[in-house]
C-alpha cells in the first residue's frame, strides 16, 4: 500500500510530534493510529506543563514542535508556577480542553503536507538485513518505510485493573495492541511491564463548590509558544479539597481489595504518581491529602479528580470519594483504574533514540519508560528528527545536558536507565540556571532552523527578539542614572539609596527592582515583546550565577567532546574493571562524558579509557 | 568527575629523604596558585623558567612558613605540556606537606597517583610504550583506593562526615521538593529554617575541621614543647631524640625568635620539637625568662615534656612550671639519674599528680627509645581525644571539608539575603559533593530517591 520515508506507530503526544517533525523536514510520512478519535488524547490529567515539564514544552516549541502552539490554542486556564522562587524554575502550566486539544492537533496533522494520518493497527515491523523497512497492519496490508518509529504509549499489551477485575485494554476503554508486542520480542527487543493509573471523573453539576477552595488562573496569561505574545481568554477555575480520617478509614478497610496490594499488578509504578491507597499505605501518619478538581473541557460536564488515582473496586471508590468535602454527592462518570503496559528498557537505545537491535527503528514516549505527555512529545520530536537524519545519512541530532531538558531527559533514559516511569524534574538538570524556559528559543531555535524544522516566520521572530534583546541589554548597561533620579524610587521600594551614578543594569540586579517597576526611572524605554523582557530580566539579574554555571559547562563539555569509537572492544580493554567492561559494552556510550555517567563506571575506569583513546589515536586506529 | 583539566598538585620527590623536596603544580591555574602562596624576595613578578628565591606565605595569616626556590614554566614545553609550577622546599615531610596544603587551599586539586604522567601522555609528551605503565598505575590505584575507602568507612571521620552529609541531604531534599512540587501540600521551606539548618551544618564542619586541629597532629606534625630550667638537660634530650631518629628534617632559621624548632619523625609521626635551648643565660633574670617561655610553650604545644634535674632539689620555678602541666598531654623527665638523686619521683608526684614520669640519664640509645615510646603512646591518646576519634590525616579530606565549608557559607549568605532557592541550591549541592568526596557517596539521583521516600507527591 505504498512506500513512505517514515512510518510512525501511534498518534499520541510522541507520535504526533514525530510525524510532524518528519513531514516538516520534507519526508513522506505515515502516522498510524488504532482509532483516530484518540489522536493526541490526554487519557490522564487535563493539563500540560508544570515544573520541568513546562520547560520541555518551551523547548519543543523552540525547535519547531507543535505542543506549545496546540496548548496555547486550547487551554482553559493558565498559571505560572513557582513565581515565589527565581526565574530559572518558574514553570508554566495550563489546563487543557482535552477534546479541543485533540481536535486541533488532528487538524494540524490533517493539514500537514507530506503527512498521511490513517486508522490502522500495526502488528508487525518488517526488518530486512537488520534494518527496519516497513510495517504490516492487522489486515495484512504492508507499508514500506525507510525508518519506523514506535510510539505505542500504554497501548502495548495494555491491561486495566479495577479492584479484582483485570482485562486487556488500552487507556480509557480503547482497544489494546497485542500482536505487535510479540513481534517486537522476535526482533530482539526485551520488553518489560510498567504501570500507571488515573483517578475517577465525575459530573461537574454534582460537586459542592462551597466546600472547596477556588483556584483561578493567572490574570496575566503567559503563552507557551514563542510565536504568541501575552494572551487574553476567559478562564475556568479548578477546586482544591482534602481527604480526611473517614476517607482513609474506608480505603484502609479495603486495602485487600486493591489490585495493587492483591499482587495482580506486576508492573512498576511511578513513585511520584502513587494511587491514593498507596499514599495512605506509605504515609500512614499523614492526616490528609490534597486533591484538585479540574475541568476536562468546555463542552463536557466531566471533572478530573487530581491526586486520587486508584485501583480499588468501583463501590469502594464511590464510598471514599463521597467522604470528601465537596464530593459527598458526586456522580462518577468513569471509575479510576490502574493500567499496566509493555515498554522497552531504554538502555537498549542509542542517544538518537534508535534501537541497537534494529537499524532504522526508533522509539519514543511511554514505550521508552517515561511518563507524561510532555516527556513523550519531547522524545517524539527527537525521534522524528533523527529518523529523518538517519535516512539522509546525516549525523544524529543529540542535545547535551547543558543545552536542554530534552537532553537531560534522553541522556538519563538512555545512559542511566529507569526502574519506574521516568518524569522530568528541574533537579535532574545540572545546569538549571542556564536551561530556563525564557531562553529556550535562544538555546534551540537556531538548531531547529538548521534542521529545516523551524519555519521562516518563527526564525525571523527569533532574530528580531535577539536583536531587541542585545540592544536593550546594551542600553541597560550603558545608561546611567543619578542618585537624584533614582533615590526616591529606591526608597519607595525599601531599597538602599545610591551614592553616585549607577547603570540600569546594576539597579536591576537588586531583588526589589524589576524591569517593570524600573520604568518609573526609565520612562523612554522601547516597547518590547513579553519574551524579550522576560529573558532580559533574568540575564541581567542573575548574570553572576549564570556566568559561574557557564564555566562549569565549559568543563563538562571537554569530556562530552571526547568521542568513543562505536566499535570499541570494551570487553578486552586492559585495566578496566569487569563491571565497567560489561556496562560499557552494553550501553556503548558515544563520549567519555556519557561513559562517566553510567552507573558502575568509576573515575579510574574513565582514566583508563582516556589512555586507551590516546593510544588508539596515536596508532592511527582510533576515530577520536 | 575529577579528570577535567583542572590544576593539580602533589609532592614530586620521594618522601622523607633528601635535603630538598619539590611540589609540582600543573594546569591552567598554576601561575595563579603559585602567586597565591609564594612571595619572591625580590618583589618582582615571576618570569617563566627563572628559578626565583622567596618565601611561602600563608595567605590567611600572612605568616612566612618556609623559604624556597620556585619556578614557573609556561606550557607546552613542560613535563605535562601544561603550565607547570614547581616549588623547591626544605625536604622534610612537615614543611612539604604544609606548603602542599597551602597550594591546595590556593585552588589546586591533589593529583591522583600517576596523574602527572597521565597528563603528559595524553598531551603527547610520552611515547606509546609508556601507556601500559600509566594504565597499571591507575588501575593499581583502584585497588588501593578501595582498601583506603574501607578504612575510611570504618573510621569515625567518615561517620561524622556522613552525619553532616545527611543534614545537607535533608536540606537538599526539602529544597528540591519545594522547587519541583510547588503545588503540593508540603511545608514551605522558610528562609529562617534554611538559615538555621545551614548554620548547624557550618558549625559541624568547623568542629570537625578544628577538632581535627587535625591535619596538624598527624600531618603537619605534633608540636612537642620541651620546658624546664636551664642546665637540666633539655639540650641533651633534644640531641638524644635527634640522634635516635636520624631524620633531622630541617631547621628553619628566622621563623623562630626565642625558641628553636626542630622537625623529626617518631615512629612515622611527624613531630615538631620546640625547645628553649637557644636561650642565652647571661642574665640573672634568666629564671624569670625561662619560666615565661616555658609557659608560652605550655600554652602552644600539643605535648609538653618537662625536664627536671634529679641531682638537685626542686626550685620554686620548677614547681611553678609543673603546676601548669596538664594530664594527658604532659610527660615529666627526671634527668641525670646517673648522678646522686636528690629529687625523687615521689617529690615530683606531689606537684604533678597523674603525670607520667620517666627517669633518664639521656646517654644511651635505649633510653631514647623508651622516651620515644612514651611520646608515641601519648600521641595516640592525644589524637583519640582531639576530635572524638576523628582525625583528619589526609590532605584530601581536609581540603574537601574546607571546600564544603566554603560552599555552606556561601549558601548561608544566600539564605540570609533571601536569594531564590534554586540559586542557594547550587551552593548546597556543592557542599554535598565536597562531603561526598570523603565518603564516596551521594549523587543527585539519591536526592530524588529521598524526595519520593519522604514526601507524598503525585497527581
Amino acid at each position: 500500500m505504498g512506500t513512505y520515508d517514515v512510518a510512525v506507530i501511534g498518534a499520541g503526544h510522541a507520535g504526533c510530534e514525530a510525524a510532524l517533525a518528519a513531514a516538516r523536514m520534507g519526508k513522506k510520512t505515515i502516522l498510524f493510529s488504532m482509532n483516530l478519535e484518540s489522536v493526541a488524547m490526554m487519557p490522564c490529567n487535563p493539563s500540560i506543563g508544570g515544573t520541568g515539564k513546562g520547560h520541555l514544552v518551551r523547548e519543543i516549541d523552540a525547535l519547531g514542535g507543535e505542543m506549545g502552539i496546540n496548548i496555547d490554542k486550547t487551554f482553559i486556564q493558565s498559571r505560572m508556577l513557582n513565581t515565589a522562587k527565581g526565574p530559572a524554575v518558574h514553570s508554566l502550566r495550563a489546563q487543557a480542553d482535552k477534546n479541543r486539544y485533540h481536535i486541533e492537533m488532528k487538524k494540524t496533522l490533517e493539514n500537514q503536507e507530506n503527512l498521511h494520518l490513517i486508522q490502522e493497527e500495526i502488528t508487525e515491523i518488517i526488518v530486512e538485513d537488520g534494518k527496519a523497512s516497513g510495517v504490516v497492519t492487522r489486515t495484512n496490508t504492508r507499508y514500506g518505510a525507510k525508518a519506523v518509529i514506535i510510539a505505542t504509549g500504554t497501548f502495548l499489551r495494555g491491561k486495566i485493573f479495577i479492584g479484582d477485575s483485570a482485562f486487556m485494554s488500552g487507556p480509557s476503554g480503547l482497544a489494546p495492541s497485542i500482536d505487535l508486542a510479540e513481534n517486537l520480542k522476535e526482533l530482539g527487543l526485551s520488553l518489560r511491564r510498567f504501570k500507571t493509573g488515573t483517578p475517577a471523573r465525575a459530573l461537574a453539576s454534582t460537586f459542592d463548590y462551597s466546600k472547596m477552595t477556588e483556584q483561578k488562573g493567572d490574570e496575566r496569561i503567559v503563552p507557551f509558544s514563542f510565536m504568541n505574545e501575552l494572551l487574553e481568554r476567559d478562564q475556568i477555575s479548578c477546586w482544591l479539597t482534602y481527604t480526611n480520617a473517614e476517607t482513609h478509614r474506608v480505603i484502609r478497610e479495603n486495602f485487600h481489595r486493591s489490585a495493587l496490594f492483591g499482587g495482580q499488578i506486576e508492573g512498576t509504578g511511578p513513585r511520584y504518581c502513587p494511587s491514593i491507597e498507596d499514599k495512605i499505605h506509605r504515609f500512614a501518619d499523614k492526616e490528609r491529602h490534597q486533591l484538585f478538581v479540574e475541568p476536562e473541557g468546555l463542552d463536557t460536564q466531566e471533572m478530573y479528580i487530581q491526586g486520587m488515582s486508584s485501583s480499588l473496586p468501583e463501590d469502594v471508590q464511590r464510598d471514599f470519594y463521597h467522604t470528601i468535602a465537596g464530593l459527598e454527592n458526586i456522580v462518577i462518570t468513569r471509575p479510576a483504574y490502574a493500567i499496566e503496559y509493555d515498554c522497552i528498557d531504554p538502555l537498549e537505545l542509542k542517544l538518537n533514540l534508535e534501537t541497537r537491535a534494529v537499524k532504522g527503528l526508533f522509539c519514543a514516549g511511554q514505550f521508552n519508560g517515561s511518563s507524561g505527555y510532555e516527556e513523550a512529545a519531547a522524545q517524539g520530536l527527537m525521534a522524528g528528527i533523527n529518523a529523518v537524519l538517519s535516512i539522509d545519512g546525516k549525523e544524529p541530532f543529540v542535545l547535551g545536558r547543558n543545552e536542554a531538558y530534552i537532553g537531560v531527559l534522553i541522556d538519563d533514559l538512555v545512559t542511566k536507565g529507569t526502574n519506574e516511569p521516568y518524569r522530568i524534574m528541574t533537579s535532574r538538570a545540572e545546569y538549571r540556571l542556564v536551561l530556563r524556559q525564557d531562553n529556550a528559543d535562544w538555546r534551540l531555535t537556531e538548531k531547529g532552523y538548521r534542521l529545516g524544522l523551524v519555519r521562516p516566520e518563527r526564525y525571523e521572530r527569533f532574530l528580531k527578539k535577539k536583536e531587541e534583546l542585545e540592544a536593550e541589554r546594551q542600553r541597560f548597561e550603558t545608561t546611567k542614572v543619578t542618585p537624584a533620579q533614582v533615590n526616591g524610587f529606591l526608597e519607595a521600594l525599601g531599597s538602599s539609596p545610591v551614592a553616585g551614578g549607577i547603570s540600569l543594569a546594576e539597579l536591576l540586579k537588586r531583588p526589589e527592582v524589576t524591569y517593570e517597576n524600573l520604568s518609573e526611572v526609565d520612562p523612554e524605554r522601547p516597547v518590547l515583546s513579553y519574551h524579550t523582557v522576560s529573558q532580559l530580566e533574568v540575564m541581567i539579574k542573575y548574570s553572576g550565577y549564570i556566568d559561574k554555571q557557564m564555566k562549569q559547562i565549559e568543563k563538562f563539555r571537554k569530556l562530552e567532546e571526547k568521542r568513543l569509537p562505536e566499535n570499541l572492544d570494551y570487553l578486552n580493554l586492559e585495566g578496566l574493571r569487569i563491571e565497567a567492561r560489561q556496562k560499557l559494552d552494553a550501553i556503548r556510550p558515544v563520549s567519555v562524558g556519557q561513559a562517566s555517567r553510567i552507573s558502575g563506571v568509576s573515575p579510574a575506569d574513565i582514566n583508563v579509557l582516556l589512555i586507551h583513546l590516546e593510544k588508539m589515536r596515536r596508532s592511527g586506529g582510533g576515530e577520536s | 568527575m575529577d579528570m577535567k583539566c583542572d590544576t593539580i598538585a602533589a609532592i614530586a620527590t620521594p618522601l622523607g629523604e633528601g635535603g630538598i623536596g619539590i611540589i609540582r603544580i600543573s594546569g591552567d591555574d598554576s601561575l595563579e596558585i603559585l602567586n597565591r602562596v609564594f612571595r619572591p624576595a625580590s618583589g618582582q613578578p615571576l618570569k617563566s623558567r627563572m628559578l626565583t628565591y622567596g618565601h611561602i606565605v600563608d595567605p590567611e595569616s600572612g605568616a612566612v612558613t618556609d623559604e624556597v626556590l620556585a619556578v614557573y614554566m609556561k606550557g607546552p614545553k613542560t613535563y605535562t605540556a601544561e603550565d607547570v609550577a614547581e616549588i623547591n622546599c626544605h625536604g622534610g615531610l612537615v614543611p612539604l606537606k604544609r606548603t602542599l596544603s597551602l597550594v591546595l587551599r590556593g585552588g589546586a586539586r591533589l593529583a591522583e597517583p600517576g596523574e602527572f604522567t597521565k597528563r603528559a601522555f595524553l598531551n603527547g609528551r610520552l611515547d606509546l610504550s609508556q601507556a601500559e605503565a600509566v594504565i597499571d598505575v591507575i588501575s593499581a590505584k583502584t585497588d588501593r583506593f578501595f582498601d583506603a575507602a574501607i578504612d575510611q568507612l570504618e573510621g569515625s571521620l567518615s561517620k561524622r562526615t556522613r552525619a553532616i552529609g545527611n543534614k545537607i541531604m535533608d536540606i537538599l531534599v526539602e529544597m528540591t521538593v519545594n522547587i519541583d512540587y510547588p503545588d503540593e501540600d508540603i511545608e514551605e521551606l522558610t528562609y529562617e529554617k534554611l538559615t538555621s539548618d545551614l548554620k548547624s551544618v557550618i558549625a559541624d564542619i568547623r568542629k570537625l575541621l578544628s577538632g581535627a586541629g587535625s591535619g596538624k597532629l598527624l600531618r603537619e606534625g605534633i608540636a612537642i614543647g620541651i620546658v624546664g630550667m636551664p642546665n637540666v638537660g633539655k639540650s641533651s634530650l633534644l640531641n638524644c631524640l635527634l640522634r635516635e631518629s636520624r631524620a633531622i628534617v630541617t631547621e628553619i632559621p628566622g621563623t623562630t625568635r626565642d625558641t628553636i624548632e626542630e622537625y623529626m619523625s617518631i615512629k612515622g609521626i611527624p613531630v615538631k620539637l620546640t625547645d628553649t635551648a637557644g636561650i642565652r643565660t647571661t642574665d640573672d633574670r634568666v629564671e624569670k625568662i625561662g619560666i615565661q617561655r616555658s609557659k608560652k610553650i605550655l600554652g602552644e604545644a600539643d605535648i609538653v615534656v618537662f625536664v627536671a634535674d634529679a641531682s638537685r632539689a626542686l626550685m620554686d620555678e620548677d614547681v611553678e612550671i609543673m603546676k601548669g602541666l596538664s594530664q594527658g598531654r604532659s610527660l615529666i623527665l627526671l634527668n641525670k639519674t646517673d648522678l646522686e638523686m636528690v629529687t625523687k619521683p615521689a617529690d615530683i608526684e606531689a606537684f604533678a599528680p597523674g603525670i607520667k614520669i620517666l627517669e633518664t640519664s639521656l646517654i644511651s640509645d635505649d633510653q631514647a627509645e623508651a622516651l620515644e615510646d612514651a611520646i608515641y603512646n601519648m600521641v595516640g591518646e592525644k589524637t583519640e581525644q582531639s576530635a572524638g576519634g576523628s582525625v583528619i590525616t589526609n590532605v584530601r579530606h581536609e581540603n574537601a571539608l574546607r571546600e564544603a565549608l566554603s560552599f555552606a557559607e556561601d549558601a548561608l549568605k544566600g539564605a540570609e539575603e533571601m536569594q531564590p532557592l534554586e540559586l542557594i541550591e547550587i551552593d548546597v549541592s556543592g557542599c554535598r559533593d565536597a562531603l561526598g568526596a570523603i565518603t564516596g557517596e551521594t549523587t543527585s539521583a539519591d536526592v530524588i530517591d529521598e524526595v519520593f521516600s519522604r514526601f507524598c507527591l503525585g497527581k
